[in-house]
């Protein structure tokens, strides 16, 4: 019996220290890329030789990674408003209305969530040029909205399932018509998961790269074009500049977008 | 009347999210299982039945080599996985009193940055110069840097470990979270000691939790392109690379289909005994 | 002198497919009084007050408030406001935004819009919270603040659906002498929803009693409680003894009824028609019963009783008392005050009761 106890108070003691490396785990891969982005060598190891920024100004010469980002930019913006629309309408009619074919569409929208990405590839491939669409940034759109819309249900239909109906009913009961109920309180009232659904779907998107690779044509993506420079080792420093500029604007997506799903959480809970 | 126009507005709203999603799953993936049964003729596609594609992937022992590397190491990473998330899982969900909602985004963060950068980050780790063994180096422990580290199934397991880390960690914090904190107590009360308790209580009521964490991560392992193309050398590479090879390269869309096909049921096969082996444990357990 | 009419509901039913929720309701509501609808959840009181407000139209009848018929009226053109049951504070506006939400249209100004306001919170005694956010209320300042919203546009009826379900009890009796102060001093027309016949006893001036969609008596509390007209009606307000009997004749006004155990009783007729010889109720509530060591001087009719079983609740005790003859045992409630004789389980007493305490109810 007390061999059994000091060893759970031991476990105890130990589950915090290995929480701590745990995360330790997980951030440290990631933290090696600022790290390299600011070392005066071409080679990635250690030790280091010293600190440079030319990593990061000769990020600037590179026009095939503008021309990428602003390929990225118009593909992860227009497929996010593409999801959020969609997610939108659904999760409001899923989680207000009883109507025929509500569940099943519900696991139908949440299916590109569970397919391996490398099947939607290639069959959307194949659809786009069996239909001839061909592969270009309208295709990876398609594609990207496709697989956002999973993530803008799920949080959508929370953000309509906490919100209380009677809310809308006691606008109209104040004087608004339908619309005015809409603007003045539906939206504003789930205003903050719209756009956590915006931000994610676009960090999602901006991050996809299978899709993209298969799907971009001549037209190459951020992903897809880091893919391209990863094989070249000169080019390997410009690139851990890059991504340590992307980790650095997704964390910072993932901060205002965490705000707002917690505004949306306040705002939507139902009082008691 | 109520009724009609209930379900016309709910239809009206659902329509264009699920005919979309219809649309661009449904057709595809029908399309695929129709190359799948085609052959390619250098350019032409012969849209000819025939299972010869199928016949080829079972029968060369290059693409049944790599379906079964794909199952094997998505296992392994789905194992390997769940057992580091589990105790964080567990830290956070009992040990964790007011700031759990930091945690969760603490360990949550890492998913959203790039996927691509993080599987490259790896490849710095575990690189001849890299950070394991310069710090190997530098303690003493090796005299000469290791080739080993890279271009392997491990380190194919071991990056992707990393990467699906919080898709563990939420859906088995989350059936911990639920688990009704009296149960433990009255376990308790009974005379059970903490590891029997745990054995008998805690860890059956979290096993819908780590059903859900396996089938999330085993899933799009299988069919995962980049890790091993970065990490996996030729002994670590999968399926996914080798249906990229047909549809890139080698040119022949059929056979990168069944490929694909072949995949995704063995995927699916391999799914239901692991879940059908948790819910066994389950059971007994119980 | 009749006060005039603010609702008037003639002849409203509403089915929602197969689901009759209201049959028949003719109802008028006069103007400046506090009205309750009671009834058990289900018996369509909600609905009713929702086909008033607007959001549910009747599938026959007519509902007219202040003259004007409601057929094809909107609910956001009505001159009706609600107090929901959650309250249904608009959680993206501060305290002073909401009160002003149905403003929108008013023409008034910023300025004319804030005193509006703050004059409502002053009324509902929430005056100088009017920056507070919407999240920072509690249970009883968002009653506060629907009620200040919904009265900022001087509705002729103010619809309240279960308006104190959400408060705990302390702050719910608290709330309800609130509420009814409120309405003495805005004058204006009350409907309130509610299942709590205390509640509605305590605050209304008079209530609706409704079962299965139908409305079973209307009638000033004190009525309901001393006369109700259904055995339903007398079972649901308060507690009540139910004594089979049979009607031995009608003698101007009373009827002789025939007791088992009892005996002959004269109590009043209460518009019960049956002839001699049918069988009737009658209810006693538990307070009007004596229990005494002997015989009961003062009542009209007495049996020996057994004390099966007793409640102490403070002021005032409740015994079960076993009678010859009956299978349940009959409940008397007796005010605990000084010198008060107390009974023991299994003692033998004396029960008794006046027949002018005793109701005569017609059978269902």
């Amino acid at each position: 019996m007390s061999l059994v106890s000091t060893l759970t108070s031991r476990i105890g003691r130990l589950l915090p220290i290995y929480a701590v490396l745990y995360v330790a785990f997980l951030y440290l891969p990631i933290l090696l890329l600022p790290l390299f982005s600011f070392n005066d060598s071409k080679v990635l190891g250690f030790p280091l030789t010293g600190f440079t920024t030319k990593w990061y100004g000769s990020l600037a010469e590179q026009t095939a990674l503008f021309d990428a980002l602003k390929n990225s930019l118009i593909v992860a913006i227009l497929s996010a408003i593409v999801a959020t629309s969609l997610g939108t309408l659904i999760s409001r009619a899923i989680a207000k209305y009883r109507y025929p074919m509500r569940r099943v569409s519900h696991t139908i929208v949440m299916v590109p969530l569970v397919m391996p990405e490398i099947i939607i590839a290639i069959s959307l491939l194949i659809l786009f040029l069996g239909i001839g669409l061909g592969t270009t940034l309208f295709t990876v759109i398609l594609a990207h909205s496709l697989l956002t819309i999973p993530f803008c249900v799920s949080i959508m239909t929370s953000a309509f399932g906490q919100f209380d109906d009677s809310l809308e009913e006691a606008a109209i009961d104040l004087g608004e018509g339908t619309w005015g109920a809409l603007r003045r309180v539906t939206l504003p009232v789930v205003a903050p998961g719209i756009i956590s659904c915006l931000l994610i779907s676009f960090t999602v998107s901006f991050d996809e790269f299978i899709l993209a690779f298969f799907l971009s044509g001549n037209s190459p993506t951020l992903p897809v074009y880091i893919w391209s420079q990863v094989r070249f080792p000169a080019k390997l420093p410009n690139v851990i500049a890059l991504g340590s500029l992307l980790i650095l604007v997704s964390v910072l997506f993932l901060l205002v977008a965490e705000h707002f799903r917690r505004r949306s959480a306040r705002l939507t809970t139902k009082s008691e | 009347m109520i009724v009609t126009k209930e379900t016309k507005t709910g239809l009206l709203l659902s329509a264009p999210a699920t005919l979309y999603v219809l649309l661009l799953i449904a057709a595809p993936v029908a399309l695929t299982i129709a190359y799948s049964f085609w052959t390619q003729d250098f350019v032409e596609v012969r849209r000819e039945f025939t299972w010869a594609n199928y016949a080829e992937v079972f029968s060369d022992p290059l693409y049944r080599t790599l379906i079964f590397r794909s199952v094997r190491i998505a296992a392994m990473v789905t194992f390997l996985t769940v057992l580091l998330a589990y105790p964080i899982a567990y830290y956070i969900a009992f040990n964790v009193k007011k700031s759990k909602a930091l945690w969760l985004f603490l360990v949550t963060i890492p998913f959203w940055t790039s996927y691509l950068l993080r599987v490259f980050s790896w490849k710095i780790v575990l690189a001849q110069n890299g950070v394991v063994n310069s710090a190997l180096l530098s303690l003493g422990i090796i005299d000469a840097p290791l080739d080993t580290l890279l271009y392997n199934s491990e380190a194919v397991v071991v990056t992707l470990a990393h990467a699906w880390a919080p898709f563990a960690i939420l859906p088995i914090f989350v059936s911990l979270e639920k688990i009704d904190r009296s149960l433990l107590e009255a376990s308790k009360d009974l005379g059970e000691g903490p590891v029997r308790s745990f054995l008998r209580v805690t860890l059956p009521l979290s096993i819908p939790g780590i059903v859900g964490a396996c089938l999330i991560i085993f899933i799009p392992t299988v069919g995962d392109y980049v890790t091993p193309a970065l990490v996996g050398g030729s002994d670590g590479a999968m399926v996914a690379n080798m249906i990229q090879v047909q549809f890139g390269k080698a040119n022949n869309w059929p056979l990168g289909s069944a490929l694909a096909l072949s995949a995704v049921v063995c995927v699916t096969i391999a799914a239901c005994i692991v879940v059908g082996a948790l819910k066994l444990l389950e059971r007994s357990l119980k | 002198m009749d006060t005039p009419i603010a609702v008037n509901i003639a002849d409203v039913s509403k089915s929602f497919g197969q689901f009759e929720a209201v049959k028949n309701v003719d109802l008028q509501l006069k103007q400046g009084e506090f009205f309750s609808l009671l009834g058990p959840s289900g018996c369509g009181k909600s609905t009713l007050l929702r086909m008033i407000a607007g959001f549910e139209d009747p599938t026959e009848g007519s509902i007219t408030i202040d003259g004007r018929e409601m057929k094809g009226i909107e609910a956001n053109h009505r001159p009706t406001n609600m107090v929901f049951q959650s309250y249904a504070i608009f959680p993206h506006l501060n305290v002073e935004e909401n009160i002003v939400f149905g403003l929108a249209r008013s023409g008034l100004n910023k300025g004319e819009k804030r005193a509006k306001a703050n004059e409502m919170l002053e009324k509902v005694g929430l005056a100088g919270l009017g920056r507070r956010g919407a999240h920072e209320l509690s249970g009883g300042q968002r009653q506060r603040v629907a009620l200040a919203r919904a009265l900022v546009l001087e509705p002729k009826v103010l619809l309240l659906d279960e308006p104190m379900s959400a408060l705990d009890k302390k702050l719910r009796e608290q709330m309800q002498m609130e509420l009814r102060a409120l309405q003495r001093s805005v004058g204006i027309t009350f409907l309130m929803v509610t299942h709590d016949q205390h509640e509605a006893m305590t605050i209304s001036d008079r209530c609706g009693v409704m079962f299965g969609g139908k409305l079973a008596q209307v009638d000033a509390p004190e009525i309901l409680y001393q006369a109700p007209r259904t055995k339903q009606v007398a079972d649901f307000i308060g507690g009540m003894n139910f004594i089979e009997g049979q009607i031995g004749a009608h003698e101007g006004g009373s009827l002789e009824i025939d007791l088992p155990v009892f005996g002959k009783v004269s109590v009043d007729e209460h518009g019960v028609s049956e002839r001699a010889g049918a069988p009737i109720t009658i209810g006693l509530r538990p307070e009007r019963i004596h229990v005494e060591k002997n015989r009961p001087e003062g009542a009209d009719v007495f049996a020996e009783a057994e004390v099966v079983d007793r409640a102490f609740y403070g002021e005032t005790i409740h015994y079960y008392l076993a009678l010859n003859g009956r299978k349940d045992p009959i409940i008397a409630s007796i005010t605990n005050f000084e010198r008060r004789e107390h009974f023991e389980i299994g003692e033998k007493v004396w029960s008794g009761f006046r027949g002018a305490a005793a109701v005569a109810l017609p059978q269902d």
